[in-house]
């Protein structure tokens, strides 16, 4: 990063957390949630998405591209830190310690949860419907497997949230910060609730 | 009254910049009211080790004596601090003293804050007053302003802020927290405006403000209590007025 665009880099990376990739992740989870009203009212909406017009065009750089970009820097971001909760347990320092093990673990979950059921399926022409998603999540360990990538994503988000209000001086003083706090707070409950009930109801339903 | 009462300390030390560090154990005399630095003097009078070995005597910084220089700097009892004011009766015994992580030693204690001081010639951490000719009295500063500048200003690069920091590390580039605070006060003052965009530019680049991952250990560690995330917000609303400013251009552009 000897070229001087690390500033560049970093705003980017902040920036393309939350567009476009934390408005993804709150869709995809609140799309996704039509679970509970029934494998019906679930394969509709997946259907529905999957036939948006420009799918791929928006797959690519909706998702994909960003998601790289956040996902190969980020992993340079978080080794580069020594982290020290030890000696400074510290609110704060917590979460930045935790903001990088989350970011580790979202992208494992994220790669497999991509093959799994993007990739894969395309490859094999298997249907993403309700039925696929019953049939991993009747797994005890993929079900735990899920719930802890799920939860680690929208924790990443949420906090994501909250470092990018400091990072783009939009919270400024102490005051401001600890409000957000708690508005990236019940960001997290509210989204791990939807995702988290989502995930129990492919698990629960009889197939 | 305190008659043959004992303070022991177990000091890393390190014989010089290449050495391997090794620890030594002493015991000490207790004196009313000691303080870190007055149990290092006890141990350079007479360097002696907990085994009764002669030894050589602890090497450490120190200056002003009231927390101003920040020479003193050290990990106590693995808080990074000022020795001066570490009161003996207020910690935990065996005392751990070590020299700060984030900063090469140079001998046992004693550390090398140079990169502070090469991170605040990079950030123009002056007011520009010297000229050709008599400049004239500089413009009035609102009393408000001049308050919050205060605090800032009693910064004394003591490196606490540094060794708190997961971001500034030898993996790192990041200059730290306390040049980037002393850019806003720096950047605050009417007549060190003149090179705030200079330090602004000095800042977004490699090392600069973008690399604090907002742990805020710094303002938690800071002795002198220095708003030093609230520096680094206010720089990065900066910061992206200066960056709109730098690409999209302004007639405005200081």
């Amino acid at each position: 990063m000897s070229d001087n665009r690390e500033f560049f880099y970093r705003r980017l990376h902040s920036l393309l957390g939350v567009i476009p990739v934390g408005i993804f992740l709150t869709q995809h989870l609140i799309v996704n949630n039509f679970a509970r009203y029934g494998a019906e009212s679930f394969n509709r909406a997946a259907a529905f998405m999957e036939n948006l017009p420009f799918r791929y065009f928006l797959e690519v750089f909706v998702i994909f591209l960003p998601l790289l970009f956040h996902a190969i820097y980020g992993v340079y971001i978080a080794f580069t830190a020594k982290n020290n909760v030890s000696r400074f347990g510290f609110f704060r320092n917590w979460m930045f310690y935790l903001q990088r093990i989350t970011g580790i673990i979202t992208l494992i979950f994220v790669v497999w949860h991509t093959w799994e059921t993007r990739i894969a399926t395309a490859i094999n022409g298997t249907e993403v419907n309700f039925a696929l998603m019953q049939g991993i999540l009747d797994n005890p360990f993929m079900l735990t497997f899920y719930i802890v990538g799920v939860v680690s994503a929208v924790f990443h988000f949420a906090n994501g949230l909250w470092s990018f209000a400091v990072s783009w001086g939009i919270t400024v003083t102490p005051r401001s910060q600890v409000v957000f706090t708690y508005i990236t707070l019940f960001v997290f409950v509210a989204l791990s609730y939807i995702s988290v009930s989502t995930l129990l109801t492919f698990a629960t339903t009889q197939g | 009254m305190s008659e043959g009462k004992t303070v022991t300390l177990i000091i890393k030390r390190q014989d010089g910049p290449d050495s391997t560090p090794y620890t030594e154990e002493f015991k000490i005399p207790y004196r009313e009211n000691m303080n870190v630095i007055s149990a290092l003097m006890e141990i350079r009078r007479n360097p002696v080790n907990a085994k009764g070995e002669n030894t050589t005597p602890v090497q450490w910084e120190m200056g002003c004596l009231e927390e101003v220089c920040g020479a003193c700097s050290m990990n106590i009892n693995g808080k990074p601090r000022q020795a001066c004011t570490a009161l003996i009766d207020q910690l935990e015994q065996p005392i751990r003293l070590e020299p700060m992580s984030t900063f090469p030693v140079v001998r046992d204690l004693a550390v090398d804050r140079t990169r502070m001081f090469d991170s605040l010639k990079r950030v123009k951490a002056w007011i520009p007053i010297d000229g050709t000719y008599d400049l004239g009295p500089g413009p009035r500063m609102a009393e408000s302003k001049r308050q919050w500048a205060y605090e800032l200003s009693k910064c004394m690069t003591c490196g606490v802020c540094l060794e708190a920091c997961p971001n500034v590390n030898s993996n790192s580039n990041f200059i730290g927290p306390a040049p980037l605070s002393q850019v806003r006060l720096f950047n605050a003052h009417p007549t060190g405006a003149f090179h705030k965009k200079e330090r602004m530019e000095t800042i977004m680049g490699d090392g600069g403000l973008a690399n604090c991952g907002n742990s805020q250990n710094c303002v938690q560690s800071c002795p002198k209590g220095i708003p030093l995330t609230t520096s680094i917000a206010a720089l990065n609303r900066e910061a992206t007025a200066q960056s709109f400013k730098n690409f999209f251009g302004s007639d405005y552009n200081v």
